[in-house]
């Protein structure tokens, strides 16, 4: 008798998964593989830390010695950003409500989906280049690439913002007789104002990013010159530019929130 | 407090046989079919008296919310005709329907107020219909309707609330707003979907006094859905139960016998 297993009193609360075991397994047998067929040996990775150190050596103390050249790309980089992101702001609030499937039928929003999977399938130093042979070298290159970027970004962030709208509220004031730009200004847009400014910072904060990089293909801003230190193999410039990037990326933060606070009524 | 108008006025059903041509809607043979086949309103007629509160009654799912909203085409009918100041709102365009709709006042369940606009805001977004777009984003209402706005504010007793933000409101003051929403657009009809299902017993008989009051003042006719027969009964001049897409009691409160409920709800052991 007592060898027999008890039964069991109650069902079994938790039933072993088979596929999502599966998939673990195959993930793990996936990294081994790729891990053994890049040779990441462990002399490789001493071998690494080696060039690491001199790199680092080379790098200290930053120059600033050249500060106007670096003030120069800063100051361009951040007016690109600012410039690219209002750009892609105003472009974004009309796509994405064309774009928004609980406000606009069918044939409208497909379109308008479309126009932002192309913005967003490329990375913005892609389109960088592309714009650089189209309108030349130069910071519009570099706002217009950027602009691309935001409207791919903020229209899918803001279409699916007024997609998760109440409709109860859009039923109320379409209720009242209220023309479709009231129903947009009285119903859609203040349900969903507040995610948009968040939204719109974030971008604000990526495009100051992407604007030292679209330097380094011809689109201005503080890339440019980043890119031809690099090649000059003059790190401590090198690291200088690093430093201001960080500081300017910060700076950009501190602008950001105090704006979100401005608007957090 | 002024004499309830229901009590005053003579029954309007009645009233509206005697001037057949004095009725402020009138409803033939409505069917609304979300699914093919399946009917939710089977031929529903009505004709609504110039005045008074006409109370629906009826289980969940009956269509009470269905045959509301059909009246002002926020759910499009099947077949059948609805007649509203002379025109037959079912074969309305789409630009004649908004000027129509301007003339129908809604208050809702869940008050649907926009939460995030002001309560002056929310009371004058009952003018949208005669404001041009341009004009209403940059809040430039003429001065008469903002005048409006915080009388009607001050009928429903929220005249220090104007500048707060519907979402700042307890229930009832937001059903109060939602009234008063609908009455800044001088409506000919109110409409009312269960203006008291998320309110609790006291707020309940509150808003529907206030109600009551306010279109009676203002002589503007008023549906009701409601859960409520006790309330229903109390404030309404005329009962319409509803039961299964069909009207199966239509007459004065004092004529809903117990026999009558359960016809419409079905079942007696819920009424002892």
């Amino acid at each position: 008798m007592s060898a027999a297993p008890p039964a069991l009193a109650h069902p079994r609360a938790f039933v072993p998964n088979w596929p999502v075991r599966l998939a673990w397994i195959v993930l793990a047998l996936y990294l081994a593989y790729a891990l053994s067929h890049l040779e990441l040996t462990p002399a490789r990775f001493l071998a690494g830390l080696e060039f690491g150190r001199n790199f680092l050596a080379k790098l200290f103390p930053p120059d600033f010695a050249r500060w106007e050249l670096l003030l120069k790309g800063l100051k361009e980089s951040l007016e690109m950003a600012v410039l690219a992101s209002a750009l892609g702001i105003a472009l974004s609030l009309p796509v994405s409500l064309l774009a928004a499937r609980n406000l606009m039928p069918g044939w409208v929003t497909w379109p308008a989906r479309m126009l932002m999977v192309v913005c967003r399938s490329f990375h913005p130093v892609i389109v960088a280049i592309v714009f650089v042979k189209a309108v030349g070298f130069g910071a519009l290159a570099g706002i217009l690439a950027l602009t691309v970027a935001s409207v791919g970004f903020l229209g899918k962030l803001f279409t699916e913002a007024i997609e998760e709208i109440s409709l109860k509220q859009v039923e109320a004031v379409r209720a009242t007789g209220a023309p479709f730009m009231s129903v947009i200004a009285y119903g859609v847009l203040p349900q969903v104002f507040a995610r948009f400014i968040g939204f719109a910072s974030y971008e604000l904060d990526a495009n100051l990013r992407n604007s030292t990089m679209v330097g380094i293909v011809g689109a201005g801003g503080i890339g440019g010159t980043l890119f031809a230190a690099f090649q000059r193999f003059d790190y401590d410039f090198v690291c200088a530019i690093i430093v201001s990037i960080i500081a300017l990326i910060i700076a950009g933060e501190i602008l950001t929130n105090s704006v979100k606070r401005v608007f957090r009524a | 407090m002024t004499v309830p108008a229901s009590r005053a006025a003579p029954h309007p059903v009645a009233a509206s046989i005697s001037a057949p041509g004095a009725a402020a809607l009138a409803i033939r043979n409505l069917i609304k079919e979300y699914v093919r086949g399946q009917p939710v309103l089977k031929g529903i007629s009505l004709t609504i008296a110039p005045n008074g509160i006409t109370a629906i009654i009826g289980p969940s799912g009956t269509g009470k919310s269905t045959l509301i909203r059909c009246i002002n085409r926020l759910v499009e009918p099947t077949s059948g005709e609805i007649v509203f100041e002379g025109r037959s709102l079912t074969l309305l365009s789409r630009r004649s329907l908004r000027v129509v709709r301007r003339l129908i006042g809604m208050v809702f369940q869940e008050y649907n107020l926009v939460e995030r606009l002001t309560v002056i805001e929310n009371v004058l977004s009952g003018r949208l219909g005669y404001v041009s777009p341009f004009k209403a984003w940059l809040r430039r209402f003429p001065p008469d309707d903002v005048t409006e706005a915080f009388s009607l504010l001050e009928a429903v007793g929220l005249a220090d609330y104007a500048q707060q933000r519907a979402d700042s409101l307890s229930g009832g003051q937001r059903q109060r707003v939602g009234i008063a929403r609908a009455l800044m657009q001088r409506p000919k009809l109110l409409l009312a979907d269960e203006p008291t299902s998320s309110l609790d017993p006291k707020t309940s008989v509150e808003v529907m006094t206030l109600m009551q009051e306010l279109t009676f003042e203002r002589g503007i006719p008023t549906i009701v859905n409601i859960h409520n027969v006790d309330l229903a009964r109390r404030f309404a001049s005329r009962m319409v139960g509803l039961s299964g897409g069909a009207v199966v009691f239509d007459g004065p409160p004092e004529a809903l016998s117990e026999d009558h409920l359960k016809q419409i709800y079905g079942g007696e052991d819920w009424l002892h």
